[in-house]
């Protein structure tokens, strides 16, 4: 009880200060006058303003009760669901217990057929209110914001063990913010040592557009046990992006924000080709944010992938061979390493890690806390200041 | 039950016919784009960051595919979309707003002469983008470059009260016979066309060739076709080559003139390489003279291969509305459609919102009962979202499904029915398209300037979205007096925002107050864009702050110059009945008021635009958009590359 109140109260705190940035990817505010940036989708799905980022937070704040509260029931309800749990096991034909291995993403066909068959666990990182109104059929629900107040191994350990997810068991993750959020955890599951995740590869809107079955019932599985397994390799934290954002030593001027502009041959030379640029090795830093954000200040090497490359109208990825095309065009080889980051928790960078995943590279790593925790360590910057870009913005 | 019939019927013949099911799908693809090119470009982009080619041809070919390295970053473009004719239709605009949100900034920019522009592209994804272009039927060939740029026509072609015909399809084809022309690969200079559809709309006196359709007495098409105008460092009015040129003979026209400037254009001097320097340097009658003879040549020397790629019949698509009932002259000054004040579910608020809508944004056109509606931007702007939303109120409101952008960067709706106006209205409220002002002072034009323009000064496309602002917090666009009047504004003396030809011009420039740096604006005064045009006047050099309260007292002055003179007589017959003719009179000398010339004006202005100093107001000093100290940084133009 102890436990549960401790942690409640830090997610309350989390809360205040939780910057749910993929709701506002504010840019920096240094000139007076100019509007503030919101990402606005089309019409029907758009206008997370500031105003409805509040109600956000505050909805984040109570669905987290709502999760403790429901944990505190699940003690009383545990029967009916383990009936559920014995047949999530799928016998394969030499007879051996074997689940489905799912790739980076997963197609609705697949999903529902895993649905149907009981051996999938399908979770839904929306509000909880949103959830309640309406989920995929058995999915679980899991706020980004639950994940991001304990985005420890052992604190994600433990929400595994909670949702009834096994180690092998396969997990489809979905959202309704063309996928980001969903990105982030599935990314977080895997860090963890759940590699058998996937991404569902439409939004929740578009899976109830095209007339598929939704639920309303609260799912609960009885807890499991989850060993876990640190994938480092797919993480990257400040000192490991610094060590290869090292502009040529001419343009470091002792650690100050840099001011670039094309005139200083050095950084931007005519060659984008990492590799002769970032002469350390063929690592390449990847900013996710919007075109705007990046122009305005980002990491000094990094390069600009927005995430609204990255998805269509119908999926939240594009086609690989279609986002190999993208890196292929940007010189940028399959045999790279990646590290993606974005404006805050990793979300938009989450699903662009995916997408470099999708693309056919195998090493690609998620800096999760991104340029806030960057800018709080008061690393360098490179901006562009030259032209006055914010102001074609028509929002 | 009502919304389905208006989806799937259209009017012919003035009764409803079931539209086809493709029409309703889908637009009729126009194919200015060809998907060979992007794939080409995907590699020449490689190639130049291996080295492989030069700096300069990279540049060349980049330009020639419609590609503008951005302000002071070569690792960006700005694509300029050409929009032949300013005809758009929604898919199009659906695939912009897309390709605009993955590759560019999510906003979409309308420029003066038609095109449609994406800023800060990165250089490796310009391929992309071109490929999207190319599956609606799009293209950026040629919009930059020393080629024939998109061509123009105006938006009220095909529905103007004045027009003689619609010259639409005459502009496509010859946009069409030009684009990808050898004749026309490496010009002296870029070359711009302009079909205007009557005297007053269409710019026909500001560009290379302008021309204006007129139908003889003996029933004959042709056009009057103005020759050698421009606008730039020097401006020009063009020249009348003949009082009648028959539509035959219009391509080979066209073709003469361009031989003529490829021939002897100058390729030396950068500055004076425009077709209208030839022109002024050789001497109109002279340059006349040679036109009307290489014409002669080109006709008898012109192969039928050559011909048979000019096809103006092939053009004209919108045959479904050729059957509506033009308005008798009678009718022409139409009534507006009465309000259909049902009252149940549109406040009082809504309804003053729509008349001030409609008084400046509203245009009945010849057909009875259709009326082409605008879209005020700001300075063009638009955003992804307002395009999507912008292409479904086309496919349901304009008969005609597609859209034309107009050269005061707003969008055209035509063909919309009367008892539509206020629905649509209503629907253009909940995305923000639906201000007021696009047809009166408060739709100033303002050049892309420091926001991605390497030859920019100032941040011209700010001010003329804050100058909008300040005339419409004012309602300045209801007043009658100041409709006709416009302003129009460029980063630079390069003249993309048209400055010469505004009732109030400003391009952008740098000065010295005090000991200080400040961006500054020398304004211009009573140019218009008739047939005849007339050309602004240099008056005085506006710090970029004061630009705002300079045009704010030259309308206080009218004002009261007005108010003078209607105090005095007691049946006043005002000698000037607006602000335009009244700026005209003054920019001529020959002012009615107390005002009488521009050194009067002069001097009633020039304490408005005192700065304090430096200390006092350090935001004087800064150009809008900045906090620091202001330079003049430019770059390279490419325009001439
Ligand atoms: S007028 Fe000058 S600043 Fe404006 S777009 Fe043209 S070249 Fe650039």
């Amino acid at each position: 009880m102890e436990m549960i109140q401790n942690s409640l109260q830090k997610l309350q705190e989390e809360n205040v200060q939780l910057e749910l940035h993929i709701f506002n990817t504010s840019r920096k505010e240094t000139n007076k006058g100019r509007p503030c940036r919101t990402i606005n989708f089309k019409p029907k799905e758009k206008s997370y303003n500031l105003k409805k980022q509040k109600s956000i937070n505050k909805t984040i704040n109570s669905s987290t009760k709502n999760i403790v509260k429901n944990t505190k029931k699940t003690k009383t309800v545990k029967a009916r669901t383990t009936t559920t749990r014995k047949t999530d096991v799928k016998k394969s034909n030499n007879n051996k217990t074997k689940f489905h291995q799912l790739s980076i993403t997963c197609d609705v066909d697949t999903l529902r057929t895993l649905i149907r068959k009981k051996s999938v666990r399908v979770v839904d990182v929306r509000r909880h209110d949103d959830y309640k109104k309406g989920h995929i059929p058995t999915a679980v629900s899991l706020p980004l914001a639950t994940v991001l107040a304990n985005d420890t191994p052992e604190g994600i350990i433990k929400i595994l063990q909670n949702l009834g997810i096994s180690n092998l068991m396969p997990v489809v993750i979905y959202d309704d913010t063309f996928g980001a959020l969903a990105a982030r955890v599935a990314w977080t599951f895997q860090y963890v040592g759940h590699t058998n995740t996937a991404l569902l590869e439409v939004t929740f809107s578009k899976w109830k557009s095209i007339g598929l079955e939704v639920e309303r019932k609260i799912n609960k599985f009885s807890a499991t046990k989850h060993s876990i397994s640190l994938n480092n390799n797919i993480h990257a934290d400040a000192s490991y992006v610094e060590n290869i954002s090292i502009l040529p030593k001419q343009d470091l001027q002792n650690n100050v924000e840099i001011d670039l502009h094309v005139n200083s041959n050095t950084v931007q030379s005519k060659s984008p080709d990492i590799s002769i640029t970032n002469p350390l090795n063929n690592k390449i830093i990847i900013d996710s944010r919007e075109r705007l954000n990046f122009l305005t200040e980002h990491i000094p090497t990094a390069k600009n992938i927005p995430y609204t490359m990255l998805g269509t109208d119908t999926s939240i990825l594009r086609e690989g061979k279609e986002l190999k095309r993208f890196m292929e065009n940007r010189g940028i080889s399959p045999d790279s390493e990646i590290i993606t980051y974005c404006g805050s928790v990793g979300t938009l960078s989450g699903l662009a890690y995916y997408a470099f995943k999708l693309a056919g590279f195998n090493n690609v790593r998620l800096y999760s806390k991104s340029f806030k925790d960057w800018k709080s360590l008061g690393k360098p910057k490179q901006e562009f200041k030259e032209a006055n870009y914010w102001d074609l913005s028509a929002e | 039950m009502k919304k389905i019939i208006k989806k799937n019927y259209s009017i012919h013949k003035n009764v409803l016919v079931k539209r086809n099911s493709s029409q309703i799908t889908k637009s009729h693809n126009p194919k200015w784009g060809m998907e060979i090119e992007t794939k080409n470009f995907a590699n020449k982009v490689k190639l130049y960051r291996q080295g492989k080619i030069s700096d300069d041809d990279f540049r060349r070919y980049r330009l020639q595919h419609g590609a503008y390295g951005s302000r002071l970053n070569t690792e960006y473009s700005m694509i300029r979309i050409k929009i032949p004719g300013g005809e758009i239709n929604p898919e199009q605009l659906e695939k912009i707003a897309n390709l605009s949100e993955a590759f560019s900034i999510g906003s979409a920019h309308v420029s003066t002469r038609q095109n449609i522009q994406l800023h800060w592209v990165q250089l490796e994804d310009v391929s992309e983008v071109m490929r999207g272009l190319v599956e609606v039927g799009l293209t950026s060939r040629e919009s930059c470059g020393n080629t024939v740029r998109n061509v123009m026509c105006s938006h009220f072609a095909g529905v103007c009260t004045d027009e003689s015909y619609d010259v639409s399809p005459y502009a496509k084809a010859i946009a069409r016979f030009f684009l990808r022309n050898p004749m026309c690969q490496n010009l002296p200079r870029k070359f711009k066309i302009n079909f205007a559809c009557c005297s007053k709309h269409g710019l026909a006196s500001i560009a290379d060739i302008g021309l204006i359709p007129v139908i003889k007495e003996d029933g004959n098409r042709g056009f009057r076709i103005y020759l050698g105008g421009g606008l730039g460092a020097a401006s020009f009015i063009g020249h009348l080559l003949e009082d009648f040129t028959p539509e035959d003979k219009l391509l080979a026209t066209c073709m003469a003139t361009i031989r003529l400037f490829d021939r002897f254009g100058n390729r030396e001097n950068l500055a004076r390489n425009r077709m209208r320097y030839l022109v002024h340097e050789t001497g109109w009658e002279k340059f006349q003279k040679m036109v009307i003879k290489e014409r002669t040549v080109v006709a008898v020397t012109t192969s039928e291969l050559t011909r048979i790629q000019y096809e103006y019949r092939k053009e004209n698509e919108s045959s479904l509305l050729s059957s509506i009932k033009i308005s008798p002259i009678s009718e022409k000054k139409l009534k507006l459609p009465v309000l259909n004040d049902d009252g149940n579910n549109t406040t009082e608020s809504k309804h003053q919102g729509f008349k001030r809508w409609f008084n400046t944004n509203v245009v009945s056109q010849k057909q009875l009962g259709y009326y082409t509606i605008f879209i005020t931007l700001g300075a063009g702007d638009i955003t992804s979202n307002q395009l999507r939303f912008l292409a479904n109120i086309i496919r349901d409101f304009s008969q005609e499904h597609t859209a034309r952008n107009t050269p005061q960067q707003n969008i055209a709706i035509r063909y919309v029915e009367g008892k539509d106006l206020f629905n649509l209205y209503q629907k253009l409220t909940t995305i923000g398209l639906a201000n007021p002002g696009a047809l009166s002072i408060a739709s100033p034009v303002g050049c892309s300037g420091t926001t991605s323009c390497n030859l920019a000064i100032t941040n011209s496309h700010r001010l003329a979205k804050e100058i909008q602002k300040k005339l419409l917090e004012l309602r300045y666009d209801t007043d009658e007096d100041l409709k006709s009047s416009t302003i129009k504004i460029s980063g630079c003396p390069n003249s993309c925002g048209q400055h010469e030809i505004a009732t109030i011009g400003f391009f952008g420039g740098a000065s010295r107050i005090g000991t200080s740096m400040a961006p500054v604006y020398t304004m211009l005064l009573g140019g218009n864009s008739d047939e005849k045009g007339e050309l602004g006047k240099t008056l005085i050099r506006v710090p970029a702050k004061k630009v705002i309260d300079v045009v704010l007292k030259i309308i206080e002055l009218y004002k009261q110059e007005k108010h003078e003179i209607q105090n005095i007589e007691q049946d006043p017959k005002l000698p000037f009945n607006n602000l335009e003719n009244w700026i005209s009179d003054i920019s001529k000398g020959i002012g009615n008021g107390k005002i009488k010339n521009l050194d009067d004006i002069k001097n009633l202005l020039i304490p408005v635009i005192q700065l304090a100093t430096i200390e006092e107001s350090p935001d004087s000093y800064q150009d809008y958009g900045n906090d620091t100290k202001f330079t003049a940084k430019t770059a390279r133009g490419e325009c001439a590359a």
